[in-house]
């Protein structure tokens, strides 16, 4: 019951969380704020029984402030201070709350908290530690059961990245042309 | 169920975030935030009243621990999801990135404004 009290606590705090990081004018307090949300997502996984996910939502949640933080940090931080009109704001607002009352009804035919339905993960449980030899059964689905799963989210990493390389990658001509800029410049 | 809804909450502000919002950089944090409340409601689901962690140790016999251990299943899809999250980020930023220097804001409508 504790455990659950705790959840609740954690969750409040996000959401606090999110909704500064969604307001606040400073874009450079922003991304802190969204970090203090994605730690506090690593402490409510620790008390969901999840202490790999955890430690990687720990070390992703590093990596991934220091790219935003690299994001905003050169550039003007100044927020946009012209106004949407004020009608497109209110209309996002009514659908995100049509969205959460329809939620609301379809999480009567989820089952309740606390009680999964196992069935394809009691075999894991089962029969894991005869079939893979590991004590650690996160693993044993990562690297075995679904190991097809984790080569397609290293092909997945693989794309993104060298992606964002060729994105930000400096093409030849724009070369000359801060050459020259610099040139007149002096 | 309270959980579930502040969990879902908490997608809502993402959602409210990537609409409304005009600077990009807010928008990747709205998507940032939508992530992070997906992966929340995977594990809740998983979750399993006084359970433990799907970890055997030596002091544990296995019938008692298929009883009483969490989910395993829903743990490493969400482990593969939050990898590919930090890679779908980088390619964002430095979409963001580049905008910036090709336009020199990060105003969507003025980008918008200046295009062609």
């Amino acid at each position: 019951m504790e455990t659950i009290i705790i959840l609740h606590i954690i969750l409040v705090f996000m959401i606090i969380g999110s909704l500064i990081t969604v307001e606040i004018r400073n874009m450079l307090s922003a991304v802190i704020s969204v970090g203090a949300v994605g730690f506090a997502l690593s402490l409510a996984f620790l008390f969901l029984d999840a202490p790999d996910i955890a430690i990687t939502q720990v070390i992703v949640e590093i990596l991934s402030l220091v790219i935003l933080i690299r994001a905003t940090i050169k550039v003007d931080n100044v927020a946009i201070e012209k106004r949407e009109h004020i009608l497109s704001d209110r209309t996002a607002l009514i659908f995100v709350g049509m969205i959460l009352v329809f939620a609301w009804f379809a999480f009567q035919s989820l089952p309740t908290f606390g009680e999964p339905s196992m069935r394809v993960s009691q075999y894991y449980l089962m029969n894991g530690l005869r079939e893979v030899g590991a004590t650690n059964f996160v693993t044993s689905v990562i690297l075995d059961y679904r190991a097809y799963d984790t080569l397609g989210e290293a092909m997945v990493l693989f794309t993104s990245i060298s992606g964002a390389f060729v994105i930000l990658r400096r093409w030849k001509k724009e070369q000359d042309k801060d050459f020259l800029r610099i040139d007149r410049e002096h | 169920m309270t959980l579930y809804f502040l969990d879902f909450v908490l997608f809502a502000i993402g959602i409210y975030a990537l609409v409304a919002k005009r600077h990009i950089v807010k928008k990747i944090l709205g998507v940032a935030i939508m992530e992070y409340s997906v992966n929340l409601f995977l594990i809740l689901i998983g979750f399993k009243k006084a359970g433990v962690a799907p970890i055997l140790t030596k002091d544990m016999d296995l019938v008692t621990f298929i009883k009483t251990a969490v989910d395993p299943l829903p743990q490493a899809l969400v482990l593969t999801s939050i990898v590919i999250g930090l890679g779908t980020l980088a390619l964002m930023v430095s979409i963001a990135i580049r905008l910036y220097e090709r336009y020199g804001t990060f105003d969507m409508h003025e980008i918008n404004r200046l295009r062609g």
